[in-house]
């Protein structure tokens, strides 16, 4: 059957082909499958549609990209990989390791992709100092949503150092709404974590603990203070939290029964969703202590070595089409996120959108900006996946303490390097 | 001599009906070889490589199952198997016993009854653990239901509890499988000779007495075979983890099943999580080699 569909599709694609002689095929593979990021794709199926090229469109559902990521492994290892998927992180290291990936470098000169994105973001983009990958989009992960209606009602104050969200905190809880909304997903967990260690650490220390791996870093007094605030946040979460998905943690901001949520931007698109309007239904504030910092988690586009080359000039323009103003705008507009483009015009995007470039462009400056360990910007998935472990697990359970947990955490990463 | 006559004459058409059997199971047993076997052996092989992303064959050694002995989350993972194991099993056989023993009393409606109690079997485990994710839930299921009746001090939160949630999982599973069990066991009562029971009976045997020395004996091979069933749904449950607490809270209710699944296939480390299936895979021989051996020797005997 699946051999009767490919040929099937063959023989769609040749007929294709043969109408016009000039345009080659991209295959995409993404999980862009919910509503807003179904239109953005297309948006970039079009872009490429009017350059005359043809677009197979290869989505896997699943967010997080667990089973799409499972298919192209397949995919690669029979040798038939689509010329682009959505991989992001250091796992674009590792593909590229493997000797899967193009080299986009003619195409990034002439389009100068040097001077329209920050070093680090180009360098993630990198493989042996060739690029291999394109960025689609920036988000911000620690943001803090808030309620204002909740806040006024509980007489509190927007927090901006982590001592003041325990005041507010316990103004709220007395005041009867859930201070902290949160899902108790291992990623969600290292999502509040990282922020924590962002907020008390500051950028050095998170850069030193989560990216390269400082055994004194990880298990310093320091990191034993994060732990120790970390699980203080406990006590301000619902009962039901365990389990429960990122969205349904934002509705309840969103529906003023809890106060606060710390989550990236994409939890925006659920506001935006529910008809809420920026400033004044809800509020986007860095995370306690993080004003100056901005993690990063980048959505990209690894492009494959594919051998017709029709097909390979299919892939260079779509490579190029992602970096250009135009679908920066209209995709990022949908998604919730900024341009990775540097020096756009942002007159269409949001105030949270807007607070969130000038914080990307000045903290690229001023050495603020990290990339997320909870969205495996930071580390391979075997590391990361050490660092979840152990967070999750300390959060979860009374019986393991905040010295305990930070040596727990230096020896799993040691462990998985 | 008429068939020695018919076997000379149709010595071609023989010739096939010879072979027709083996060309039948050829199909079936290539496959079996090939994606049975050869993936146990390739999985073999994989634990043995430094494999991370995708599979390579650079030799590591033991190197995987050393680190799959450090890791902590494995250790959590086996002892929750023999606390979930244990337990499923126990429970099950217990209560499916005891409940086939009731339904054999010549009741009314029994048809019905049976089908009651043996209907959880049908549904998937994934709606098994969805269901009672949410019966369990403090904020929705059972917990509230008991509130808003006026006990404001009840709680029932071990779903959310990293030390009690494990239990959930026996609680959903024993749901699940202990009416299956029932059946099992009914079967195996009704095949007993009744003239056993009767010729108790007229010697004045007591009904309790005659279940026990007598009915539970003879029905040693049932219990035997729902054990074993009963232990590889446990070694191989997934799925009712993956949809009741996801392995959580923390790592607190993983199982060797889904370690294996998280490790092979969402962290890239494909090498370890083939150690780990090869310890699974060891679990299961160390309680099927010895059925097998006391069958095979039973049969001969008999």
């Amino acid at each position: 059957m699946k051999k009767f569909k490919k040929s099937l599709l063959a023989i769609a694609a040749s007929s294709v082909m043969s109408l016009s002689a000039y345009a080659g095929e991209v295959e995409v593979l993404h999980w862009w499958t919910s509503g807003g990021e179904a239109k953005s794709v297309a948006v970039l199926k079009e872009l490429l549609e009017k350059q005359g090229h043809t677009w197979k469109d290869f989505a896997v559902a699943g967010g997080g990209g667990e089973s799409a990521m499972t298919v192209l492994k397949s995919r690669a290892v029979s040798g038939n990989p689509p010329s682009a998927a959505q991989i992001k992180g250091l796992d674009i290291q590792e593909w590229g390791e493997l000797g899967f990936l193009t080299d986009l470098d003619k195409v990034a000169e002439e389009n100068k992709w040097s001077s329209l994105m920050p070093e680090i973001v180009s360098k993630v983009m990198k493989y042996d100092d060739q690029y291999v990958a394109v960025p689609v989009n920036v988000h911000r992960v620690n943001w803090l949503w808030v309620n204002p209606e909740i806040f006024k009602k509980a007489g509190a104050k927007v927090p901006t150092t982590w001592a003041e969200f325990k005041d507010a905190a316990e103004k709220i809880k007395k005041a009867g709404f859930v201070p902290l909304a949160h899902g108790g997903q291992a990623w969600q967990d290292a999502t509040v974590f990282e922020s924590v260690a962002l907020g008390i650490g500051g950028p050095e220390f998170f850069r030193k603990a989560f990216v390269e791996h400082d055994m004194k870093t990880l298990q310093s007094d320091k990191m034993v203070e994060v732990f120790e605030v970390f699980k203080s946040l406990k006590q301000y979460m619902d009962k039901d939290a365990p389990g429960r998905d990122w969205n349904i943690a934002t509705s309840m901001v969103i529906k003023g029964e809890a106060a606060m949520q710390l989550m990236g931007d994409w939890a925006k698109g659920e506001f935006a969703a529910a008809g809420k309007k920026p400033g004044k239904d809800y509020l986007c504030v860095a995370a306690p202590g993080t004003q100056n910092s901005f993690t990063f988690n980048i959505d990209s586009f690894a492009m494959f070595n594919v051998k017709d080359p029709e097909n390979k000039k299919a892939q260079a323009a779509l490579a190029k089409t992602i970096l250009e103003p135009e679908f920066q705008e209209v995709f990022n507009l949908n998604k919730g996120s900024i341009p990775v483009r540097l020096g756009m015009n942002m007159e269409k995007f949001d105030s949270c959108a807007k607070d969130s470039m000038n914080s990307f462009v000045s903290t690229s400056k001023s050495g603020g900006l990290v990339p997320s360990m909870a969205h495996g910007m930071s580390t391979t998935s075997y590391i990361q996946g050490a660092i979840f472990d152990v967070v999750s697990n300390y959060f979860n359970s009374d019986k393991i303490t905040a010295k305990e947990a930070a040596q727990k955490l230096a020896k799993a990463v040691k462990a998985s390097i | 001599m008429q068939v020695v006559v018919a076997k000379t004459k149709k010595k071609p058409l023989d010739f096939i009906a010879d072979q027709i059997p083996k060309l039948v199971l050829s199909p079936t047993i290539l496959m079996t070889i090939v994606f049975i076997y050869g993936y146990v052996i390739w999985t073999g092989v994989l634990s043995f490589t430094k494999s991370s992303f995708l599979p390579n064959y650079k030799f590591a050694g033991t190197l995987q199952y050393e680190k799959l002995f450090e890791n902590e989350r494995w250790g959590v993972a086996v002892d929750n198997l023999f606390i979930f194991g244990g337990l499923f099993i126990l429970i099950c056989l217990a209560l499916g016993i005891f409940m086939a023993i009731l339904l054999d009393q010549r009741i009314r409606a029994e048809g019905a009854i049976r089908t009651v109690f043996l209907y959880p079997m049908a549904l998937s485990f994934i709606v098994t653990g969805t269901a009672w994710k949410w019966i369990l839930n403090p904020g929705l299921g059972l917990e509230r239901l008991v509130k808003d009746m006026g006990f404001e001090n009840f709680t029932f939160d071990w779903l959310i509890n990293s030390d009690m949630a494990i239990y959930t999982l026996v609680i959903a599973a024993v749901w699940q499988s202990s009416g299956f069990v029932m059946a099992l066991f009914l079967a195996g009562l009704r095949s007993i000779d009744s003239s056993i029971i009767k010729a108790a009976q007229i010697d004045g045997a007591s009904l309790p007495k005659i279940y026990w020395r007598i009915i539970l004996p003879s029905l040693r091979p049932v219990f035997f075979s729902a054990f074993i069933i009963l232990c590889h749904i446990a070694i191989k449950s997934f799925d009712l983890v993956k949809a009741l607490t996801n392995g959580g809270p923390g790592y607190s209710t993983d199982l060797p099943a889904t370690f294996m699944y998280a490790f092979s296939f969402t962290r890239g480390q494909i090498g370890l999580g083939s150690a780990s299936a090869m310890m699974m895979l060891a679990g299961v021989l160390a309680i099927l080699i010895p059925y097998l051996y006391s069958e095979l020797r039973g049969t001969r005997n008999a």
